[in-house]
């Protein structure tokens, strides 16, 4: 079993391969936004550097979101082009769920962060249950100070610290660092942000499970509706 | 005889995701559009992020159908062309990332295009005489432009709008009298019942730069047109107003295209863009490359509108020529003509 992971929902951009258990290639940006320029020339590399060929994939694993509306749009539509000619499933995965993946067999609950903008954040909460991956909350956008209320309810509910992580962290860490209650941790720097390793193993377990889309039927989960909607529904149109 | 070039295209520059099969650059095998227009109409024009998430969800079903359509597999194709720009960044960049993906899955070519070059090419899909250098007048809701086309992708451009577009004024004034989005074809029919003559709207020119637009001014008199005869109490009359309007616009694209065309001696002329398929501009340019002696060329409307079609034809032209574009191809929402 041979999975492409892309992850090009924020500032990350990354390309993995997955070949059964192990993510034999990485790829990962943590600089600039212009992954339609990075991400392909990623997967090419790391495709000829363990001479793979596209053709040889069996599944394109895709961070689906929410994020950045362009990014997730630039993985969304590549995923899609190099899935459609061999007719490959494309695997979505939650690009929150990834980034706690990512922090397989910590104890504590999990909030990966990302800056959704307007004094907001993506969020969720998870954790793990020995190797028993749970999601408390799934993906949601809210106040960071909402966001901290339920992550440090959680923790108390089941006794755990809290550990948040994602590159929504130099944004709120400050304000977390402020006003938490309960034994805080930060996760550190390799584990911090999107891994396209981690969407690809967390696509595998999905896959599994009976998780797929093709190219015909993927869409990225943008969470929010455009500008334009949201002010019509405002003025109640 | 040579082999056959079959030539996926693929566009996605602002309302509408197409894709298409082309034979040899000239023979359209298939012509699929999923235009969003009943989309934006509500919002009086196009809500570009609107428009980027359904470019996502349509691409890959347009591009199916324009190969089942044409009868081919992508096995058959032989290169992909793809919009890069002009156009709004959100839209471009999902036809330009999935084109990238599927040329690179398929291990075919792929070609970068401009979206304006590729109205100028939509001209070679129904007529095998037409071959360059001819003069050509590009207008569209975001472009007005006089070019010369000197060769196969080799354009000068000669004069451009300095404001609004030809196809925006449209937009604006349809908007402005209440025939709403989009606004080109429902002046259109509305100047059909009316009276050009009626109200003398401004033809502005540019200072020092004869070959070039402006029609903001032209836009401002009809608003101003408007309000003045609302304070007063007055009725408008539209179809007066559309044709009145629509005059103006016809008037000055067509004297400035048949100056052109006698001061370059052109045999041929071109028109190109949404706004050719205006039935009164395609009449009065027709007329007026019979009285300079040049052959008078327009796409169907079908061609006029954006299409995939037009970008596999002048895809086609770059491909011969062998240009290619790598994996890093970018979309460039202010791309200029001939840029590459």
């Amino acid at each position: 079993m041979l999975i492409l992971g892309i992850e090009s929902a924020s500032l990350t951009a990354s390309a993995a391969l997955l070949q059964d258990d192990t993510v034999i290639a990485e790829y990962t940006t943590n600089f600039k936004k212009t992954h339609s320029q990075t991400i392909l020339p990623m997967i090419d590399e790391i495709l000829r550097m363990t001479e793979k060929d596209c053709g040889m994939l069996d599944a394109v694993a895709v961070s689906e979101g929410p994020g950045s509306f362009t990014g997730l749009r630039i993985g969304a539509s590549l995923a899609k082009g190099l899935a459609f000619p061999g007719d490959l499933p494309i695997i979505p995965v939650p690009t929150l769920d990834a980034i706690a993946y990512g922090a397989f067999g910590s104890d504590a609950v999990l909030c990966p962060l990302m800056d959704a903008r307007r004094m907001e954040v993506y969020s969720g909460l998870y954790g793990f249950n020995g190797e028993e991956f749970v999601v408390y909350e799934k993906a949601a956008a809210r106040p960071m100070k909402e966001q901290l209320e339920r992550a440090e309810a959680l923790a108390k509910e089941l006794g755990k610290p809290v550990m948040y992580l994602g590159d929504g962290l130099p944004v709120f860490e400050a304000e977390i660092r402020k006003n938490r209650t309960v034994p805080t941790l930060f996760a550190p720097a390799h584990t911090r942000c999107q891994r396209a390793g981690s969407v690809a193993a967390l696509g595998a377990k999905l896959f599994e499970e009976g998780v797929r889309a093709s190219a015909l039927s993927f869409e990225p989960v943008y969470l929010r509706k455009s500008q334009a909607e949201q002010e019509r529904e405002r003025k109640g149109l | 005889m040579l082999k056959d070039i079959l030539i996926l295209g693929i566009e996605s520059s602002c309302d509408e995701t197409a894709a298409a099969v082309v034979r040899n650059g000239r023979e359209v095998l298939s012509n699929i559009i999923s235009s969003q227009v009943p989309l934006h109409t509500i919002y009086g024009g196009v809500v570009p992020e609107i428009a980027s998430r359904k470019h996502v969800e349509k691409v890959i079903p347009v591009i199916r159908e324009a190969l089942q359509e044409a009868g081919v597999t992508l096995q058959d194709i032989d290169a992909v062309a793809v919009t890069y720009g002009p156009g709004l960044v959100g839209a471009l960049l999902v036809g330009v990332s999935a084109a990238k993906g599927l040329a690179y899955a398929a291990k075919k070519p792929l070609v970068g295009v401009h979206h304006i070059e590729g109205h100028v090419a939509a001209n070679y899909l129904e007529h095998p005489d037409l071959t360059p250098p001819f003069g050509c007048l590009v207008v569209s809701g975001g472009h007005t432009h006089l070019v010369e086309v000197e060769d196969y992708g080799k354009f000068s451009m000669i004069g451009r709008t300095r404001d609004d577009a030809a196809g925006e004024a449209f937009d604006k004034v349809a908007r402005a009298i209440g025939l709403g989005y989009p606004g080109g074809p429902k002046i259109d029919r509305k100047a059909k019942e009316g009276n050009p003559l009626a109200i003398p709207f401004p033809k502005a020119s540019v200072d020092g730069a004869f070959y070039d637009f402006s029609f903001s001014g032209l836009k401002s008199a009809v608003l101003n047109y408007l309000n003045h005869a609302k304070m007063q109490g007055l009725s408008v009359n539209d179809a007066d107003l559309a044709a009145s309007f629509q005059k103006a616009v016809v008037d000055v694209l067509t004297e400035k295209s048949a100056a052109l065309i006698r001061e370059r001696g052109y045999r041929r002329f071109a028109a190109a863009g949404g706004v050719a398929s205006n039935s009164a501009l395609r009449e009065s340019l027709k007329t007026a490359c019979e009285k300079e002696g040049a052959a008078f060329y327009a796409p169907s409307p079908i061609f006029c509108t954006d299409n995939a079609a037009m970008i596999a034809c002048a895809g086609y032209y770059e491909y011969i020529a062998g240009a290619r574009a790598d994996l890093a191809l970018n979309a460039v929402p202010n791309l200029k003509l001939g840029e590459r």
